[in-house]
């Protein structure tokens, strides 16, 4: 029977087991691990609602300007034309 | 077809167009601009890397392969001028990585039990004010941690992608992600935790 995961090694394997890379019979271990703690069944919750906040603020366009910044668009085009002009 | 177009803009940037140059410009400032900001939290810097980046790709035109789009291209330019710049910056009293991580016990469990998370974070997203709060939290984590935060899980790089622009190894970049998620996730807790909910 394979040995059971503490909660600080059931960390390690976090991102593995999110991301759906884990092997099986750590997978497992998890599971098994899961199955009787739950502070660690909160936290890999809590893990996962972190990865879709960060997905949700700062997906694509998310704080992308509402209007490109027309000073920035002519500072560029005349550093353009200063680079083939040098 | 945008295969078409973007060859014909690619061909146009080679002949040195104004137009077309004018066009890549208005195109992709807004986006880099907003990676830039994501990057570096310092408006002026942004501007400045996002000029940099630009100037950059319009040198090195004749040589893009056209294996990616020129969006993209640009979107890896401007990561690298972020990165060159945030090496070259004086450091700044943090936050301690170590405090914002769990903590156990001698036995390797759990020292506190952790707060049950609402199950609508999805929703509760959709409150513009709480999608300040974690772009705010990204913010205050240590800067190391913060890059490759977002290096990885908002400009998508893969590890190795993000380890190379970082110049760390891939093990190392995995390890700081894995450690920069779990602080967010700490820093987020007395948002998102069932009672505040």
């Amino acid at each position: 029977m394979p040995s059971r995961l503490t909660c600080r090694e059931l960390i390690d394997f976090l991102d593995d087991y999110v991301g759906g890379s884990l092997a099986i019979p750590q997978r497992a271990q998890f599971d098994d691990h899961l199955g009787r703690c739950p502070a660690c069944v909160r936290y890999l919750r809590s893990y996962q609602g972190t990865l879709r906040a960060v997905a949700m603020a700062c997906g694509p366009g998310a704080g992308a300007p509402a209007e490109v910044p027309e000073e920035l668009v002519s500072a560029i085009l005349a550093a353009r034309r200063s680079q083939v002009g040098a | 077809m945008a295969n078409v177009q973007e060859a014909e803009l690619l061909a146009a940037l080679r002949r040195g167009d104004e137009r077309a140059f004018a066009e890549l410009v208005r195109a992709n400032t807004g986006r880099m601009l907003a990676v830039a900001r994501r990057i570096l939290k310092n408006d002026e810097e942004a501007h400045d890397a996002t000029q940099e980046a630009f100037l950059q790709a319009f040198r090195a035109i004749d040589r893009f392969q056209g294996d990616a789009l020129l969006s993209t291209w640009l979107h890896r330019i401007t990561v690298n001028s972020c990165l060159m710049r945030l090496r070259h910056r004086k450091r700044h009293p943090e936050l301690a990585i170590e405090d914002l991580l769990p903590t156990f016990d001698d036995t390797g469990h759990r020292v506190e039990a952790g707060a049950e998370w609402t199950d609508d974070v999805v929703e509760r997203m959709e409150s513009g004010q709480l999608q300040k709060v974690v772009r705010d939290a990204i913010d205050r984590l240590p800067e190391n941690y913060r890059t490759v935060l977002v290096l990885r899980d908002i400009e998508e790089l893969s590890t190795e992608e993000a380890a190379q622009a970082l110049g760390i190894r891939p093990e190392a970049a995995k390890m700081r992600l894995h450690r920069a998620r779990q602080a967010l996730r700490t820093l987020l807790d007395p948002h998102f935790a069932e009672e505040n909910a």
